[in-house]
C-alpha cells in the first residue's frame, strides 16, 4: 500500500481522569466525568453510547479541536493539555485526519483542491503535490471527478473526498464522527471499507457510531455512558478479518 | 507564510469572491466611487486653478494695476443732487509722481475709458473707448490680429485712428473688411487701422459697474491724446434712470516692474505716493501677484477640503466593506471551522479574510483610478475643460483605499480567527 506505517505496541493515546465541563454562564454541563483510555498505535477503536453520552466531546478532545477541563491527555507521549492554539493547529494539521458526519467540504474548491487543504496549511504548494492529492482521489474511487465541486457530487462521493482529505497529510490517526450517519447502508459500507483499508495500512482509527454493525469492524468498542466509560468490548482479530470481508490485509 | 502560499491565498480570495459576484461587485462600488471622486474632484479643481493662474500670469505677475473707483460718499451724494459732476480718480499728476518716485519701475501704461456708442453705416454698438499708449498690446499681451496698433506718431499728432477688438469688428462690420473704414463716435470719424484680440479674461471685464448683458470686449482703442482732445474727460453715466456726469482723468494705470521681487515692496510706496494731497479713497490697487498667491492658498484649502470629503466617502465605503465581510464571516463560519480542524492557525484565517478584503479594495481602487482618469480624459478632450490628474491624488486615493481595506478588513478577519473551531464546525 501507499502509506504503510510500521506497527508497534506503543500507546498513541493515553488519557487519564479526563473531564470536560461546558460552562454556560450560570449552568455547568458536565460532558465527561473522568475518562481513562489507552489506545495503541495502529488499532481500530469504536466509541458507542447513547446520545449525549459525550462521544463527540471525547473525539474532539482526542483530535485536539477542544481542550479538556481536567485530566491529562498524552498524544504520542506529549502532553497536549498545555499546548498553545498554534501548536494544537500544527498537531491537527500534521498528525490527525478528520472525517465528519456532514462531510464539511469547502464549496468553492474542487475535489483535488479540497484534498489539498491540509497540505496547504503545511505550506505545500498544490502544484508540487497535485499528483499526491489526485492519487488519493483515485484511491477512494473518484476517477473522472477530480475537478468537480462538492455541489456536483453525491453524499457518498463527498464523504470519499473527505476520507481522501483526511489522508492528505499522511496522519498517524484518523478520527471519524458518525461518518456513515448521512449515508445509505450500501454507500456506508463503501466508506467503511475505505476505513478498513486505512487501518490495514497501519493507521490508528477512532470512529464514533450508533450502529453495532459498524462497531463490529473495530478491534475494540468503548461504550460511554453519562461521560464515563461504561464497558469495553474486545473483538478477536479473526472477527475483524471476517468483518473486513476476508480481504486478508489485516497483517 | 512563504511566497507561494500568499499567492495561493490571493487565488483563494478571488475564488471566494467569485462565488458571490454581485455582492462583491456592489461592495467594490463603494470603493470605486470614493476613489473616482477623489481623483476627479482634484483633477477638476487643479484644472480650474491652472486656468485662473494662467489668466493672472497673463495679467502679469510683475505688474500692479491702479484703478479709479468712485468714492462711496459721491455715489450717495449723486442721488440727492441730480446734476452733480462727480470728480474723482487717478490724475496725470499721480501718474507722473509714481513714475518719478518708484524704484525699479519699467513702464507706466495709462488708460482712459469712456462709454460711448460707436456707429458704422446704420449699425450701432455700445463700446468702451480706451485711450492708451502704443505699447498697450505689448504690455497686456493682447494680440494684433490684423493691421497695426497705434503708434507714437498717432499719439503725437492726435490722429483720428482707432483699433477695434475682433469681436466688436464682427458685430459692427459683419463680413465686410473693417480696415481703412471710418467709424463715427459722436461727431468725429476714426479710421480703423487694426484689429486686436484681448488675451485675458480680466482685460475683458468692464471697467466700473457696467450694465449687465453688454458684450465685454467691445473696445475701441485710440491714442490717449486723441481721446482727450476730442471728448475731454467728461463721461456720461445714464445708468439706473439717473443722469450723472463724471470727470475722471485716468481710469486705470498699469505699472510694470523690472522683476517680480520689486512688486511687494512697492505697494506701500505706491500707497504713499497716491495718498499725498488726497482726501478721498478714489482708487484701488490690484496686485496680480497677490491674487495669484491667494488663488494658490485657496487651492490648498480646497484640496484639503476635498481630501476630507474623500476620506469620508472612503470611510463610508470601508464601513460597507466591513459590513459585508462580517456577513461573509458569519456565512462561512463552517468553512472556518473546517480549515481550523485541518490545521489552519488563527493567523492563517486572519490572512485569508484580510486578503479578501484587500482584493476588494484594490480592485475597487484600481477601477476608481481608471474611472477618474477616463473621466478626466473625456472632460479634457470632449469638453475642452482643463482637467489635470495629479499623481499625488492617484497615490493618495489608492493608498487610502488600501488603508481602508486593512483597517476595515482586520476586524472581521480577527473575528473569524477568534471563532472556536468546535463552535464553528457546529454552526449550521
Ligand atoms: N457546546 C456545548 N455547550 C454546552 N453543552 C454541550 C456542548 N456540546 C455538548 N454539550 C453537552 O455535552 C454532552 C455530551 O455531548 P456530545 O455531543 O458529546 O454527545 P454525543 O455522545 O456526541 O451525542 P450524539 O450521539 O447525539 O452525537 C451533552 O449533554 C451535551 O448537551
Ligand atoms: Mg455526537
Amino acid at each position: 500500500m501507499l502509506f504503510a506505517l510500521p506497527m508497534s505496541n506503543k500507546a498513541i493515546i493515553d488519557i487519564r481522569a479526563l473531564t470536560k465541563v461546558y460552562n454556560l454562564g450560570q449552568v455547568k454541563v458536565p460532558a465527561l466525568n473522568g475518562v481513562n483510555i489507552e489506545v495503541l498505535e495502529g488499532s481500530y477503536v469504536a466509541l458507542m453510547g447513547p446520545s449525549g453520552s459525550g462521544k463527540s466531546t471525547l473525539l474532539n478532545i482526542l483530535g485536539c479541536l477542544d481542550r479538556p477541563t481536567g485530566g491529562v491527555y498524552r498524544l504520542g507521549g506529549e502532553d497536549v493539555s498545555a499546548m498553545s492554539d498554534r501548536q494544537l493547529s500544527q498537531i491537527r494539521g500534521q498528525r490527525i485526519g478528520f472525517i465528519f458526519q456532514s462531510y464539511n467540504l469547502i464549496p468553492q474548491l474542487n475535489v483535488v483542491e479540497n484534498i489539498h487543504v491540509p497540505l496547504f496549511y503545511q505550506g505545500r504548494d498544490i502544484r508540487s503535490c497535485y499528483d499526491h492529492c489526485a492519487g488519493l482521489a483515485l484511491k477512494v474511487g473518484l476517477r473522472g471527478r477530480l475537478d468537480h465541486r462538492p455541489m456536483q457530487l453525491s453524499g457518498g462521493q463527498q464523504q470519499r473526498v473527505a476520507v481522501a482529505r483526511s489522508l492528505a497529510n499522511n496522519p498517524l490517526m484518523v478520527l471519524a464522527d458518525e461518518p456513515t450517519g448521512n449515508l445509505d447502508s450500501t454507500t456506508g459500507e463503501e466508506i467503511l471499507a475505505l476505513l478498513d483499508e486505512l487501518h490495514a495500512d497501519g493507521r490508528t482509527i477512532i470512529i464514533v457510531t450508533h450502529d453495532p454493525k459498524v462497531a463490529l469492524r473495530a478491534e475494540r468498542v468503548i461504550h460511554l455512558m453519562d461521560g464515563l466509560v461504561d464497558r469495553v468490548e474486545h473483538h478477536e482479530r479473526s472477527m475483524v478479518a471476517a468483518a473486513n470481508g476476508a480481504k486478508g490485509r489485516a497483517s | 507564510m512563504n511566497g507561494f502560499s500568499l499567492i495561493r491565498i490571493i487565488q483563494l480570495g478571488f475564488k471566494s469572491l467569485r462565488l458571490h459576484k454581485l455582492r462583491s461587485g456592489l461592495t467594490m462600488l463603494g470603493m470605486v466611487i470614493g476613489v473616482w471622486a477623489v481623483i476627479t474632484l482634484v483633477a477638476i479643481g487643479e484644472g480650474a486653478s491652472h486656468d485662473a493662474q494662467e489668466a493672472i500670469k497673463r495679467l502679469g505677475a510683475h505688474n500692479i494695476l491702479i484703478r479709479s473707483i468712485e468714492p462711496a460718499e459721491e455715489k450717495s451724494g449723486a442721488s440727492s443732487t441730480r446734476n452733480f459732476v462727480s470728480e474723482y480718480g487717478i490724475t496725470y499728476h499721480d501718474a507722473s509722481r509714481l513714475q518719478a518716485t518708484l524704484p525699479g519701475l519699467k513702464r507706466v501704461l495709462p488708460e482712459m475709458v469712456q462709454r460711448r456708442p460707436v456707429y458704422y453705416d446704420r449699425f450701432q454698438q455700445d463700446c468702451q473707448i480706451v485711450g492708451t499708449y502704443p505699447f498697450y498690446p505689448d504690455f497686456t499681451k493682447a494680440l494684433v490680429v490684423r493691421g497695426r496698433f497705434l503708434t507714437e506718431f498717432d499719439e503725437l499728432h492726435r490722429n483720428n485712428v482707432c483699433v477695434l477688438t475682433e469681436s466688436l469688428a464682427l458685430r459692427l462690420f459683419g463680413h465686410q473688411d473693417p480696415l481703412e473704414s471710418q467709424v463715427r463716435v459722436e461727431d468725429q470719424y476714426f479710421r480703423v487701422i487694426g484689429l486686436l484680440r484681448e488675451m485675458s479674461g480680466v482685460e475683458q471685464r468692464p471697467q466700473g459697474n457696467e450694465p449687465e448683458g453688454k458684450p465685454l470686449d467691445s473696445n475701441v482703442y485710440m491714442p490717449l491724446s486723441t481721446l482727450r482732445a476730442r471728448f475731454g474727460e467728461m463721461d456720461m453715466d445714464s445708468r439706473a434712470g439717473s443722469f450723472k456726469l463724471e470727470r475722471v482723468e485716468l481710469t486705470q494705470v498699469r505699472l510694470e516692474f523690472a522683476s517680480v521681487d520689486l512688486v511687494e515692496p512697492s505697494i506701500p510706496l505706491i500707497k504713499a505716493a497716491m495718498e499725498k494731497d488726497r482726501k478721498k479713497k478714489d482708487y484701488e490697487l490690484i496686485v496680480p501677484l497677490n491674487i495669484l498667491n491667494a488663488i494658490k492658498a485657496q487651492r490648498a484649502r480646497d484640496t484639503r477640503m476635498l481630501l476630507y470629503i474623500a476620506c469620508i466617502s472612503l470611510l463610508v465605503g470601508g464601513i460597507g466593506i466591513m459590513n459585508i465581510m462580517l456577513a461573509t464571516v458569519t456565512e462561512r463560519t463552517r468553512e472556518i471551522g473546517v480549515r481550523r480542524a485541518l490545521g489552519a492557525t488563527r493567523g492563517d484565517i486572519i490572512l485569508q479574510f484580510l486578503v479578501e478584503t484587500l482584493i476588494l479594495c484594490l480592485i475597487g481602487g484600481l477601477a476608481g483610478v481608471g474611472g477618474g482618469w477616463g473621466f478626466a480624459w473625456a472632460r479634457e478632450h470632449w469638453f475642452h475643460l482643463t482637467t489635470i490628474v495629479t499623481e499625488w491624488s492617484v497615490l493618495a486615493a489608492f493608498g487610502l483605499s488600501l488603508a481602508v481595506g486593512l483597517v476595515f478588513g482586520l476586524y472581521p478577519a480577527r473575528r473569524a480567527a477568534a471563532l472556536d473551531p468546535i463552535e464553528a464546525l457546529r454552526h449550521s
